[in-house]
């Protein structure tokens, strides 16, 4: 019954409908101008950064050179993806099984463990940091990866997300593997994740996201810089070069190239996980 | 070492497992999904909750062991100039940056749901932001706010002969303009909330209205709106924690006096920050971060308290 | 998660049982022992102590030293973070103004009057040595010490027809004025002198320029703010006068005054000798650096600053007499002239930096001249009392404030801290 595709739009194209377009359009290029500013002085020399035009007089790739030849972005890409990667990895596997669990079996204290999990939501992370630090420096958790990921390796939104999709998936479906001698964690893995994959992908675009710009707890547990995420190492490479903005700039678009790529390649899984997310979380 | 083969049934405990009724399976299976996301949620949110709660009572400052110092730490905060000031340019952040986004959001939202041409570039337009790292853009948004000769906006200024503007350098400026970035950055993540719940409301509301005659206006206003409502609402909850929450542009765009000129776009979580990771006085700051908590609190039970009156 | 909690758990249980060890001290002693020396990441700085280290060792066969590095922004929190985990360096480097921190939180221990006697230090070393004097006893030493120069654009000076660096600070403002440019708009496109109060200009005002003007930041015991005063305000009025009036430069301009240097966009800017090494990879300008101006009457003055090396309050037994043997190395003189070579500071005994060969050196004879009128202000929370003196400008220049009402608010506020601060 939705009007997904057959909008109520007028058969002629109104002179009103022509004027809503390019405004549309034109604040969506306004919206992408400090992206393409970004690239562009990333392609200008240190001498060039004061001419504000758009398209560099001669773009060179030197500053890319540059801030790649000595290592220590790899690295920080290197380690914001190894984080990443490892959380949601982590984060779909423990949220679904939570959610699940909460979703499809009766037992006794299951409100309460939602209910308990649920109202994790409320804590803000600010509030945590100070114990986790706490936490971290007396179990020497300090600059390791673990110490970066732990927080973030089951979260509440998830379990909250996964649960609404689980709730339709239909009891038949789990009784008959029952019958079928399957154990219950293979029903889990083998039938009821299968049927709620769109869910799975939009908690783990929102996941990955997350933790590939987190900054405030990164920036707090690391101090080691071989340790930094791209965001952190960003964050005080800037402040080293002693403001020098072609290479700042440099450092802020191959930290945004990935998502940007990855964007590029899953812009219709991406848009519909985050509708999903945002629907039903 | 799990139940998780019952086929044989040859030793006794298996034995005894297959005597478990269904229901009794049931209660084992949940709790042995549930026995590591329990202790999980219990280390890693529950019991430093209660840890911060108690901090925020204490002396403690890295050096020396905590002190009970009952709700000295409280009434500090409260005689503290510098956290009203923190206090009100959180609300700012809040007050302002909340209605202006949702406003702009579903404007362009409405609008872009009835366009055909080109719909998926452009929503890709406004979307790219949101996928973009607060930390990173905050340097190149201080770099649009420079003052000339290097500043674009001001060169754009300029060009249109305009007088430049301090942007950064203002007390008045240097907020709205943190502002616009966080703006910025989550409109892409809004807009697309806004048309998920457009194309949610069904078109037989609309065939009805357009049969009774109503005026686009009537329709939006008597149909569109109330319909959206629940889109809406978690949209003010979302953005609003954003905002009572923001550090990352703040942070960056300010490093060389944290907070701004005179603490004039300085939120309450830099405030943490500082007053937990440079001057270490960890109990105060547990103190702010139970402010922090009580706030979000009280925000998202009125929004719960709207949707409920629904 | 539990698996790499228990490794932290045994760890810590090594470690107790490794204190346990050192505890029974020479039954159970080696003949080697290894220290720990900690300091901040500094590439230049870095390097040369691990030359140094070499060195040592090589002397000092059976210790071994280890050297530890942060980041500077979170140095003091780090060092103090592990000093409460129980964890400590057995030399530690520190700035001259986080002494009161490092003692009161028990982090040094007072050096050995035995091979640090306080007569020799006060005979060698330059007098500004004596902040880190507490309770009758030297708490840590210098390597290197650090004073401030003007340091010039020779190419804006020579396109702007200016023949030398101001003596003056009259002469100055007129050379600022002949090297600022501005657009058709009144923007400031090129500054005749850079500003940064968060930098390195609030020491130029506080310490320098509030003395040149006949005053002084603090009393001589360091308990009382002194600066709201006719000097302090003369000093104000002359650094703001610098944007505000003459307009040849301004807060914020590219950022950041080194950054404006660094660019070729000011002619001028006030900075220490720790800048050299960044300013050495400048290419497409030359640059010179010059004493800072005197005042008109011809009074000169500078602020030093030092980062000391003092010995960690956990080193004990053979540890504490590795310790003892590695600061004496990393002061002595041959230590000291491979600092400067290295890393650019001065050295901090007063024989090995006034030489001739130092005093008639181009750069760094501007900065060493400067030892003999220097003064090192003593702060107690360097970060927070910077933070004053910024907000101080920033009400002048923002809010319209008075230079006389924000020098007086300005003073209250650092008396209440310096008041928390010896309440203790």
């Amino acid at each position: 019954m939705s009007r997904s595709a057959t909008a109520p739009v007028p058969r002629s194209i109104r002179p009103g409908a022509i004027i809503a377009w390019t405004c549309l359009f034109v604040g969506g290029v306004i919206m992408i101008t400090p992206l393409l500013f970004m690239f562009s002085t990333s392609l200008k020399s240190a001498g060039e950064v004061f001419d504000l035009r758009l398209v560099p007089a001669n773009p060179t790739l030197q500053n890319y050179v540059r801030v790649l030849s000595d290592g220590r972005f790899l690295g920080w890409f290197l380690n914001s993806t190894l984080i990443a990667v490892i959380t949601t990895v982590s984060c779909l596997f423990f949220d679904s099984l939570v959610a699940y669990t909460l979703a499809k079996f009766r037992f006794p204290g299951r409100k309460l463990v939602f209910l308990a999990i649920l109202s994790t939501l409320m804590i803000p992370t600010e509030m945590l940091v100070i114990p986790w630090y706490l936490m971290s420096s007396s179990l020497g958790w300090t600059d390791t990866y673990w110490g970066i990921m732990f927080p973030g390796l089951m979260t509440a939104f998830g379990v909250f997300l996964m649960r609404q999709f689980f709730e339709t998936v239909p009891d038949d479906f789990l009784e008959a593997a029952r019958i079928d001698g399957l154990n219950e964690f293979t029903i889990w893995w083998r039938i009821a994740m299968p049927l709620v994959t769109p869910a799975l992908s939009a908690l783990a675009i929102f996941t990955f996201l997350g933790n590939w710009t987190a900054f405030f707890w990164p920036l707090i547990v690391t101090t080691d810089r071989d340790l930094y995420t791209l965001p952190v190492g960003l964050s005080s490479f800037a402040v080293e070069q002693s403001i020098q903005w072609e290479m700042i700039m440099t450092g802020a678009a191959l930290s945004t190239i990935p998502t940007l790529l990855i964007f590029l390649f899953f812009q219709r899984y991406i848009v519909r996980g985050v509708m999903l997310a945002g629907v039903k979380g | 070492m799990t139940p998780s083969d019952h086929s044989g049934g040859g030793t006794g405990s298996l034995r005894l497992w297959d005597r478990l009724s269904v229901t009794t399976k049931q209660i084992v299976w949940a709790w042995l999904f549930l026995a590591v996301p329990i202790l999980f949620f219990g280390v890693v949110r529950f019991y430093p909750t209660l840890q911060a709660f108690w901090l925020s009572l204490t002396d403690w400052d890295l050096l020396n062991e905590a002190n009970f110092i009952g709700l000295d730490n409280y009434r500090k905060m409260l005689a503290d100039p510098l956290f009203w000031q923190v206090f009100r340019n959180t609300f700012a952040y809040l007050l302002i940056g909340t209605p202006i986004s949702i406003a702009i959001s579903f404007v362009i939202a409405y609008y872009l749901d009835r366009v055909r041409f080109l719909h998926g570039a452009i929503r890709a337009l406004y979307f790219l932001p949101f996928l973009t790292t607060a930390a990173a853009m905050a340097w190149v948004w201080r770099l649009f706010y420079q003052p000339p000769p290097i500043g674009i906006i001001n060169g754009f200024i300029g060009m249109l002969g305009f007088e430049a503007q301090p942007f950064l350098r203002s007390t008045e400026q240097a907020l709205p303009a943190i502002m616009v970035t966080a703006i910025w950055a989550g409109l892409g993540f809004q807009i697309i909330i806004f048309l998920a719940g457009l194309r949610a409301i069904p078109t037989t509301y609309y065939e009805a209205a357009r049969v009774d005659g109503l005026g686009e206006f009537t329709i939006l206003h008597r149909i569109t709106l109330p319909l959206l409502k629940p889109t809406t609402v978690f949209l003010v909850v979302f953005s609003s924690i954003g905002f009572l929450r923001i550090f990352d542009q703040v942070y960056n765009m300010t490093s060389n006096d944290p907070g701004g000129p005179l603490n004039s776009t300085k939120p309450l979580v830099l405030m943490i920050y500082q007053t937990a990771f440079s001057s270490y006085q960890m109990g105060y700051a547990a103190a702010q971060t139970v402010v922090l908590f009580t706030i979000l609190l009280v925000i998202t039970m009125i929004q719960l308290w709207i949707l409920r009156s629904r | 998660m539990t698996r790499i909690a228990l490794t932290g758990r045994a760890r810590l249980r090594l470690a107790a049982a490794l204190a346990c060890a050192t505890a029974l001290g020479p039954t159970l002693a080696s003949a080697d022992v290894e220290i720990e020396y900690w300091q901040y990441v500094f590439d230049a700085r870095v390097k040369a102590m691990d030359t140094l280290i070499d060195a040592f060792e090589a002397e000092n066969p059976g210790i071994t030293v280890k050297q530890v590095t942060f980041p500077y922004a979170d140095y003091q929190t780090r060092v103090v973070a592990a000093h409460a985990a129980g964890k400590g360096p057995d030399v530690v480097q520190l700035f001259y103004g986080w002494i009161d921190n490092f003692v009161d939180g028990g982090i040094l221990q007072p050096l050995p009057g035995d091979a640090f006697p306080a007569s020799a230090i006060e005979a060698e070393f330059f007098p500004i040595v004596g902040a880190m004097k507490r309770n009758e006893q030297y708490y840590a030493l210098p390597t290197a010490v650090r004073t401030m120069a003007l340091f010039y654009n020779k190419k804006l000076f020579a396109e702007a027809g200016v023949a030398e660096p101001p003596k003056t600070l009259d002469e100055l403002v007129e050379v600022a004025k002949k090297t600022a440019r501005h657009d058709n708009g009144g923007n400031l496109v090129q500054a005749g002198i850079a500003l940064d109060i968060a930098r390195q200009d609030h020491h130029w005002w506080r310490t320098i320029l509030t003395a040149q003007y006949g005053g002084a930041p603090y009393s001589d015991d360091g308990t009382t703010v002194t600066y709201d005063s006719e000097a302090g305000l003369k000093a104000l009025d002359y650094y703001l006068a610098l944007q505000t009036q003459h307009k040849v430069g301004k807060e914020g301009f590219m950022d950041e005054g080194q950054a404006a240097f660094r660019a070729g966009l000011a002619a001028m800017v006030v900075d220490g000798t720790f800048r050299l090494a960044s300013y050495g990879t400048i290419g497409s300008f030359e640059w010179g650096v010059a004493e800072l101006p005197a005042a008109a009457d011809g009074t000169r003055a500078n602020y030093a600053s030092y980062f000391a090396n003092g010995i960690g309050a956990s080193a004990s037994g053979e540890e504490l007499e590795a310790a003892k043997k590695f600061l004496a190395y990393i002061s002595s003189p041959a230590a000291m002239e491979l600092w400067q070579k290295e890393v650019g500071e001065l050295p901090a005994r007063k024989d090995v930096a006034m030489t001739e060969a130092n005093l008639a050196d181009p750069v760094f004879g501007p900065f060493i001249r400067a030892l003999d009128y220097s003064q090192t202000t003593r702060f107690v929370d360097e970060a927070a009392q910077r933070q004053i003196a910024i907000d101080m400008v920033n009400r002048a220049l923002l809010q319209g404030q008075s230079p006389a009402d924000s020098v007086a608010e300005a003073a209250k506020a650092e008396q209440a801290l310096l008041d928390r601060h010896f309440a203790k």
